[in-house]
């Protein structure tokens, strides 16, 4: 780790762009270049004494590579713009696969397709106005909803919690939710039901529990029966039998973030035994 | 040039003895100009993004909020609005504060990517905590950090470094009050992590071209060393996760 850190240093003061490959996992800064896998022969570290001997050297492989959150395009490179661990997903097919900045940050900014919790704060006509922590509040079609129409209007009032999708989110119009799929079906969505507990938490904490692969969530689910709703925006909503044990999950879901596993089994195991 | 290496060698050998593993490091060792740095990211449960920066005893604490909703006067319909407050650490903020303030806000909006987020606020609150010397400089790297810690895009970093000339003509980096007012004259820089190039620079006192050329050299050998102790500060708090 320490050696990374200097070397990362000296590379910062020196202006050298890295190769992508290389920093997976560690963390990167904002106006740091990295450089894709196809350059790295061309003007990586050391590439030009020992390079291979290629058939077609005019020829470069184009490779088609998708830039996430923290990333921008930067002539042939890609410029870091936020802080966070750099992170990077194979493709399926052929291609280079998605680059992005895993962040630690808590603001929101909406993202089309991204299911969210938000509070209805506002009905003007036939919209509702949703805050979902944005930078301006989503707005809702009141025919949005399974099974309305223009006769049979959902029952949402304003204070009420709404767990939804964005079908329209960028960054010059105003964000557009709806509480039904493609075919129409509520899927989940819709106004959440009285009680419960609704808290905030980092998106990165969010991203971690909504990992396919997450344990978190099935210790929680042998813990206590309980009903949850995850938002991408950073809101969780928790239901247990008692006040009780739905404040202990709350509790337990806010310390995970910075819980490494084994202290995790250790208060997990405690809370089985009471 | 020969004397910007110089410089820079200067610096090297005395902050450079041996890379420090401390929780709290900075680029300080034996005999060293620069006093002792220490910075804490996401310390307030509020702001979005929250940071305090410590230079020898000068200490700020900085909040930022965004992207946030705007106020219709003010929104921008191509980038966000950039807004910084300096709150003194008694009484109201004054005309220095609000020259400050625009020197920040300048220097933030020369490296913040306000076009991704058009028609949103980013505010940044800078909360004097104490004062003794450099407090321009702390303020800017303090802005600098909470900025990054609240996810706001960059196209680079950037840091603050205050320079002072004695009666003499001695150049003193990152000067005590007392240095500051002994001065004949202190320059302030902001520079960029990239490039190291200027972003802002404010002076006072009376110094020749030639001098300002040995500052902004100093400062520019001496920012390497704040670019590597926010990398170190940065990696701390990722580590955890």
């Amino acid at each position: 780790m320490a050696e990374a850190a200097t070397l990362a240093a000296e590379s910062l003061a020196g202006g050298k762009a890295r190769a992508a490959r290389t920093v997976l996992g560690q963390v990167v800064l904002p106006g740091e270049e990295l450089l894709l896998p196809e350059q790295e022969d061309a003007e990586g570290p050391g590439g030009a004494g020992g390079r291979p001997l290629r058939l077609s050297p005019g020829v470069r492989s184009r490779v088609r590579v998708v830039c996430g959150p923290g990333l921008r395009r930067c002539g042939d490179r890609l410029l870091v713009t936020k802080c966070g661990r750099l992170r990077h997903k194979e493709p399926s097919g052929g291609g280079g696969g998605v680059y992005w900045v895993d962040s630690q940050q808590k603001r929101y900014v909406p993202v089309k397709g991204d299911h969210v919790i938000g509070i209805v704060t506002a009905k003007s006509g036939d919209i509702f106005k949703v805050d979902v922590g944005g930078s301006e509040p989503a707005s809702l079609s009141y025919l949005a909803f399974e099974g309305a129409t223009k006769r049979n209007r959902p029952n949402v009032q304003v204070g009420d919690l709404i767990y939804g999708q964005f079908v329209v989110a960028n960054k010059d119009m105003e964000p557009e939710m709806v509480c039904i799929d493609s075919c129409g079906r509520a899927n989940g969505m819709g106004v959440i039901g009285q009680d419960g507990l609704l808290f905030k938490v980092t998106l990165g904490l969010i991203r971690k529990l909504l990992a396919p692969d997450c344990e978190i969530i099935q210790e929680v689910g042998k813990l206590y029966p309980l009903e949850i709703v995850f938002g991408m925006n950073g809101r969780i909503w928790v239901k247990a039998k008692t006040i009780q044990q739905t404040l202990i999950l709350a509790n337990i879901l806010e310390a995970c973030e910075h819980m490494t596993t084994d202290q995790r089994k250790q208060i997990f195991a405690r809370l089985a035994d009471t | 040039m020969e004397w910007a290496m110089q410089v820079d060698k200067q610096i090297r050998t005395e902050t450079g003895a041996e890379p420090e593993t401390g929780a709290e490091t900075g680029p300080r060792g034996p005999g060293c100009s620069l006093r002792h740095f220490a910075c804490e990211q996401n310390l307030l449960s509020r702001p979005d993004g929250s940071a305090s920066f410590l230079q020898g005893d000068t200490s700020v604490l900085a909040g930022v909020y965004g992207p946030a909703e705007v106020k219709v006067s003010k929104e921008i319909f191509n980038k966000a609005t950039l807004e910084v407050l300096l709150r003194p650490k008694i009484g109201l903020p004054g005309v220095a504060e609000k020259s400050r303030e625009w020197l920040i806000r300048n220097t933030c909006e020369a490296v913040v990517l306000g076009a991704l987020h058009p028609r949103t606020s980013i505010t940044v609150v800078l909360q004097v905590i104490s004062d003794a010397g450099s407090l321009l400089a702390c303020c800017l790297n303090a802005a600098c950090m909470a900025l990054v810690d609240a996810g706001v895009p960059m196209r680079a970093l950037f840091c603050g470094v205050t320079c002072a000339l004695d009666a003499d003509g001695n150049l003193v980096l990152d000067p005590t009050a007392k240095q500051e007012k002994e001065a004949r004259a202190v320059l302030t820089f902001a520079l960029d992590s990239v490039e190291q190039k200027l972003l802002m620079s404010t002076t006072k006192g009376l110094y020749s071209n030639a001098e300002l050329q040995q500052c902004l050299a100093a400062a520019q050998a001496t920012s390497q060393h704040i670019f590597r102790f926010y990398r170190e500060s940065l990696q701390r708090r990722y580590s955890k996760t």
